[in-house]
């Protein structure tokens, strides 16, 4: 269980608050207005934005001062998730050991990961020499071989195209549910939300709310969503 | 959170800046505490000091006079060859000062090209020797510098201003006024102000080309008080005015200068609309060739004198190479040891003292390093067994702030765009920097390394203190054999180093760029 008891987040002039917890295997929908704070809230989860107040708690365990490596946590980015320079095989590896001296057995797990994300015999490519959507295939590889127990993700895939970006959700869903990770997603689509998440966290007006689950959720909006999503999304 | 996590340790960088202060200012502090003997600043020294400051002026005027002209017409001309043109105006930088006034002296000399011409028509040589040669050397030197800071002004006006301008009917003088006066009013100072911080701590060209009391700067008279009358106490006042000067000037051109003429894409052509008259063809076209003339006839002179004697190098020559292949290959590799750590803590943030570390290298002039070192050495060794280590050390120190220049931008990119990710995969600082950081800024890293080894290769300065004469780098050795009146050895000598300068930037910086990903 993710636990923010009491957080106060503050990142420059802007202050965010958020008081929730998030299940064990839940996949959450991180939703709400652009600049109400949706990235910053996983920075804090991931620890590149410092809470002021408050602590995080993974599973009972205190992350609050952990370094971001540290962490029980793997994140996508919007983008820069691969290194141009190297390999398929080297940037996935990079998420079991960070010096890239891997073990065969070590190697074997790559090469599954690589396979499992269905780019078997892409391995010496660089990322130049693959397509947006293969490119984010190979960052959750890495995620896979990671194996940590929450997956971030800040809109990773928000420069590929509408099918594209589907078929990336529904690969995300799978790989969670076969590992049973944690994950947070942030969004600003509601349908994202509606494809692969059980719960949505808002976050308007500097505050993240409790998750709420999606149907729910979406069917009736509390005020501050139905602002940011319009008629056209309510009405149907 | 205690402390902001960082992709790499700031400390690397920390510790290699404190060494360059260290070094920097300890000199500077030996220099000092032997300053205080001896009658103080005399004549002689007051003389050396208006001549330094009149000369920088002249030469800043002129070069960045003579730029605005010149980088108009290439801003608005597109011509075959242009762009080789705008890369060679980069070339001076890497010149060796030595080569270049040998190339100077073959052209405007007693015995050079228009001194020939003008004796066909009945009329005395020039002479080059004195105020005029050691100017003229400068503007050779910065003109190109010059044309290059003023032409990335005429760069950033945007396009649509001109096409805009070109829709209201603005033709020559509007858009001189509207667009060019005030461009020009921004870069000019700064332009001025770098020619003339540069001009300040002339020395190879105040040494070949002036002398005399009348055409001493001060740099030249450090070097004259510590190697012909070994007055350390002369040579350290006049090395704490040096500094006092450089450092005012460093500081104001830094202030005033945006640019650093270093800035890739100046051979972009900027699609204009005006200056289509024959008359303004005309005037563009002349002020090109003219330019490209006063470039590229020294550089021809010495490749044409020195053919011949390339073919029988004497022994000494070729010793002096290999020396100063050494000295330029240890040098660079110092340079990147203190540069890459400097680059990545100032990236991370850490900037301020740092990059005020790398710039005290521009303020510093070798030779006051090199008199400071020298009183430190003296009382425990032999500071003359101690010449190539020393050349090489001050030769890094002096690249510096160039390296740190081309070096930070790229070190920030990487932080800004991957920092996280490395954070995020736990790699530590260790790994990030070595996988990430070099991989990522190799063409950064070739590009400083190549201009490290170039300058360092054509430095005439701090071995000229140092050296005994049975020890000298290829450029000590050219000035020895002007000395001795051997030209023509002179001339093949001077045309290997030239190929050697060019040569190591050439092959660092196509080395970094070599298969790289971006």
């Amino acid at each position: 269980m993710l636990k923010l008891d009491c957080c106060r987040i503050t990142n420059g002039g802007f202050e965010l608050s958020a008081d929730l917890e998030v299940q064990t295997g839940a996949r959450v929908a991180v939703i709400g207005p652009s600049g109400a704070g949706k990235t910053t809230l996983v920075e804090a989860i991931a620890g590149f934005t410092p809470v002021s107040e408050g602590r995080i708690l993974c599973d009972g365990r205190d992350l609050t001062t952990e370094h971001p490596g540290k962490r029980p946590i793997s994140m996508l980015f919007q983008d820069g998730n691969l290194f141009p320079h190297l390999s398929v095989a080297q940037n996935v590896g990079l998420g079991i050991r960070p010096n890239l001296r891997l073990s065969a057995q070590e190697q074997a797990r790559v090469s599954a990961a690589i396979d499992r994300v269905g780019l078997a015999g892409l391995s010496d490519r660089k990322p130049a020499a693959l397509s947006g959507g293969q490119q984010s295939r190979v960052a959750l590889a890495r995620v896979l071989v990671q194996r940590r127990a929450i997956l971030l993700l800040d809109e990773p895939f928000a420069a590929l195209g509408p099918a594209l970006k589907t078929e990336m959700l529904d690969l995300v869903a799978e790989l969670t549910q076969e590992t049973g990770a944690t994950m947070l997603m942030v969004s600003h689509d509601p349908s994202d939300a509606q494809r692969i998440a059980d719960h949505v966290i808002l976050v308007a007006e500097g505050h993240a709310h409790p998750p709420a689950p999606t149907e729910a959720f979406l069917n009736d909006p509390p005020p501050a969503l139905r602002a940011y999503l319009g008629e056209a999304f309510t009405a149907s | 959170m205690a402390g902001r996590a960082e992709p790499v340790s700031p400390w690397p960088g920390i510790g290699a800046a404190l060494v360059v202060a260290v070094l920097i200012l300890g000199t500077l502090a030996a220099v000092a505490v032997r300053a205080e003997a001896g009658p103080g600043f005399g004549p002689s020294d007051w003389a050396a000091l208006r001549f330094t400051v009149t000369q920088a002026v002249l030469s800043a005027v002129l070069s960045v006079g003579l730029a605005v002209p010149v980088a108009r017409a290439l801003a608005r001309r597109r011509f075959r060859g242009r762009r080789l043109l705008i890369a060679l105006l980069g070339a001076p930088f890497i010149l060796p000062v030595i080569v270049a006034i040998l190339g100077l002296l073959e052209v405007f000399g007693r015995a050079g090209w228009i001194s020939t011409a003008l004796g066909w028509v009945g009329m005395e040589p020039i002479r080059i020797y004195g105020l005029h040669g050691v100017v003229l050397a400068h503007v050779f030197f910065n003109l190109p510098l010059a044309t290059r800071l003023l032409l990335q002004g005429w760069q950033e006006i945007p396009a649509e201003r001109f096409r805009l301008a070109a829709q209201l009917g603005a033709n020559g003088f509007a858009i001189w006024r509207l667009l060019e006066a005030p461009m020009l009013r921004r870069t000019v100072p700064g332009a001025l102000a770098v020619v003339f911080a540069i001009c300040l701590t002339s020395f190879a060209v105040a040494l070949t080309l002036g002398g005399g009391p009348r055409a001493t700067t001060i740099e030249l008279a450090i070097y004259q008080a510590f190697r012909f009358d070994f007055d350390l106490g002369r040579a350290a006042l006049l090395s704490g005015v040096q500094l006092a000067l450089t450092a005012a000037a460093a500081a104001v051109a830094l202030r005033a200068a945006s640019g650093e003429g270093f800035g890739s894409g100046l051979d972009r052509a900027i699609r204009r609309w005006d200056g289509h008259s024959t008359m303004a063809r005309w005037l563009d076209g002349l002020w090109i060739i003219v330019a490209a003339g006063f470039l590229l006839m020294p550089l021809a002179a010495i490749v044409l004198a020195g053919l011949p004697g390339v073919i029988q190098m004497p022994a000494i020559v070729l010793r002096a190479a290999a020396t100063s292949v050494g000295v330029a290959a240890v040098s660079t590799l110092l340079l990147l040891a203190m540069a890459l750590p400097m680059a990545a803590a100032v990236a991370l943030g850490r900037g301020q003292a740092i990059e005020m570390a790398g710039i005290l290298g521009l303020a510093a002039s070798p030779l006051v390093i090199g008199t400071g070192l020298f009183i430190v050495i003296h009382p425990y060794a032999d500071p003359f067994d101690f010449a190539l280590p020393v050349t090489a050390l001050v030769n890094a120190v002096m690249a510096l702030p160039f390296a740190l220049r081309i070096l930070v931008p790229a070190a920030r990119s990487v932080v800004e765009r991957y920092g996280k990710l490395g954070l995020s995969l736990d790699m530590g600082g260790n790994a990030f920097f070595w996988r990430v950081m070099l991989p990522r800024m190799r063409a950064q890293i070739g590009f400083a390394a190549g201009l490290a080894a170039a300058l360092s290769m054509g430095d005439l300065g701090v071995i000229a203190l140092f050296a005994d004469p049975e020890l000298a780098t290829l450029p000590l050795q050219i000035y020895r054999l002007m000395g001795a009146y051997r030209m023509e050895a002179a001339a093949g000598a001077a045309l290997l180093l030239l190929c050697l300068s060019m040569g190591a930037f050439w092959v660092l910086d196509r080395g970094g760029r070599w298969h790289a990903e971006t």
